[in-house]
């Protein structure tokens, strides 16, 4: 007798507590509102990254194709992976001075763990982190992109 | 099947592969298993097959360099990780960083901890055929990973500590963003009772399962969680305070039933704990300075040094050896999950096959913190 009371109230027990499990299931199917899924590549336009978010680093120009890059290469030291390599060139100014100008900035997209270290480090603060996060391309020469544009030179009063 | 049949066949061991890409060994862990029909009588780990070499490479690189790579051993508890690098080489440079510095390290270490048992709760239902878990514990742990993004640009290989203090400043809304999350998750923390803890399947697969007494815990040097459900008080942030635990009162989440349930009990209570040294510090948070400058070559003085923080799996230890010049001569991780581990054949021997997986997602394993 014992035992079968015990059989049926641990039936009972076992179906109390799966009724209790699924009260917080029901609870949000009946409202479905609460559940939150993004729709991601539907909502590709109206998603908008944090402003501190690490996506990529690049060099920003101003509107006369100026940047702020000084071509000290802290940025290529401080990086633990070496995704940056800088290539200066040296120029003959009017008055008859040598001056060290950044020739290529090279970035390896595919290399960078995005540590922010580069940026952190950077003197003249030439460098910023993008919000983009898709980066994915078909070819990974493609990883590889150069930040500083074609004609670009250095802004009028960065120090060296 | 004659009765004479049936006396010559006899029973042996053999031996089974659990793993390396068995969905609840949680990563590539290859388990070699010698099995009795269904009865486990011994488990070999065998690890290695996520090896980074993160010791050596540090060897290599300098001291500023190094918490970006710890990110990547234990990366549910990242920040843990970088918290013991930066006070090891700030012990050995004699640093004393401002008060700001480290209410904010302690924030989001327990920020940290309690993201990272939200995932080893999903995942310990999940193992156990509980595949709601998962969406739950989920949705919490996105509204943490969302405050880290905002402040901090990176959802799980945060890199926010830096040696001599922080990578940035907390953001303006960061303050609103925790207490929000707080309020929203006092609410939900229930739910995970009512879902998992109280189930009548859950519970007959974990109480009694994977009995591990105090001795063998302190012999094996099972830490964290894992190691207090035997009533082994070990927590570092109580015996060692580091950081902000010394201006904090909370209780070190002890239980003595030793078994499965009791490990998952002290991680949910732990998760209480960490709300409320949360809510301690979160409006305390002084005025000052969110850095140290240090100098542009960090050279750490020659000799030794340790440092030891509570991860979120235990206790995690760092041991530099250093000569003098700008990248440590030796380094040394004492990851708290390889020591975990290799309780596991104590612990699951004589037991199912099943409650092996129990047992293991109750150690909360994170392979790249075992074969770093």
């Amino acid at each position: 007798m014992r035992a079968i009371w015990k059989y049926l109230s641990d039936v009972l027990k076992g179906i109390w507590t799966l009724i209790q499990g699924m009260r917080v299931t029901g609870h949000y199917f009946f409202r479905p509102w609460l559940i939150v899924t993004q729709q991601y590549p539907e909502n590709r336009r109206k998603l908008v990254m944090f402003e501190r978010f690490r996506g990529e680093v690049t060099m920003p120009h101003n509107e006369n194709n100026e940047h702020k890059c000084t071509g000290c290469g802290i940025c290529e030291i401080s990086c633990p992976n070496g995704s940056i390599e800088i290539i200066t060139a040296t120029v003959l100014l009017p008055d008859g001075k040598k001056k060290r100008i950044i020739d290529k900035h090279i970035y390896h997209l595919g290399m960078c763990s995005l540590c922010n270290l580069c940026v952190k480090n950077c003197p003249s603060d030439a460098i910023v982190m993008a919000q983009t996060f898709e980066h994915a391309v078909w070819d990974r020469t493609q990883l590889t992109k150069v930040l500083n544009r074609p004609g670009s030179k250095i802004m009028e009063g960065i120090k060296e | 099947m004659g009765e004479a049949e049936q006396d010559r066949i006899e029973t042996q061991e053999y031996l089974v592969n659990m793993g390396p890409q068995h969905p609840s060994t949680h990563g590539v862990l290859r388990l070699l298993l010698k099995l009795e029909g269904e009865i486990v009588h011994h488990v070999d780990p065998h690890i290695g097959y996520i090896h980074s070499g993160i010791e050596k490479m540090c060897e290599s690189l300098t001291y500023p360099q190094i918490p970006y790579l710890t990110d990547r051993m234990d990366y549910l508890s990242a920040h843990m990780n970088e918290e013991a690098v930066c006070l090891c080489i700030e012990n050995a440079l004699g640093v004393e960083v401002p008060d700001r510095v480290k209410y904010i390290r302690t924030i989001f270490s327990e920020l940290q901890r309690l993201a990272s048992h939200q995932l080893w709760w999903c995942v310990m239902g999940m193992d156990l055929g509980a595949l709601t878990t998962f969406f739950y514990g989920l949705r919490d742990r996105e509204k943490i990973l969302d405050i880290f993004e905002e402040t901090c640009g990176a959802r799980l290989t945060l890199h926010y500590s830096i040696p001599g203090g922080l990578m940035f400043d907390i953001h303006p809304n960061f303050r609103n963003r925790v207490h929000e999350f707080l309020n929203y998750f006092r609410e939900k923390l229930p739910e995970y009772d009512q879902l998992l803890t109280g189930n009548v399947i859950f519970q007959e697969r974990t109480r009694g399962i994977g009995i591990f007494p105090r001795e063998a815990v302190i012999n094996y040097g099972v830490t964290g969680p894992s190691g207090r459900a035997s009533g082994f008080s070990c927590d570092v942030r109580k015996h060692h305070p580091y950081s902000a635990y010394p201006f904090v009162s909370f209780q070190e989440a002890l239980d003595d039933r030793c078994d499965t349930l009791a490990r998952y009990k002290v991680r949910i209570r732990e998760m209480w704990e960490s709300m409320s040294i949360i809510e301690q510090l979160i409006d305390n948070i002084p005025e000052g300075d969110y850095q140290v400058k240090l100098k542009g070559v960090v050279k750490l003085p020659e000799g030794e040094y340790f440092q030891r923080v509570e991860s979120a799996r235990g206790d995690f230890g760092v041991f530099i050896i250093s000569d003098g010049k700008k990248s440590p001569y030796r380094l040394k991780f004492r990851s708290p999950g390889f020591s975990n581990l290799s309780a596991l054949h104590a612990m699951s021997k004589g037991w199912k096959i099943a409650d092996l997986v129990a047992i293991m997602s109750s150690l909360d394993l994170v392979i790249p913190d075992i074969d770093r």
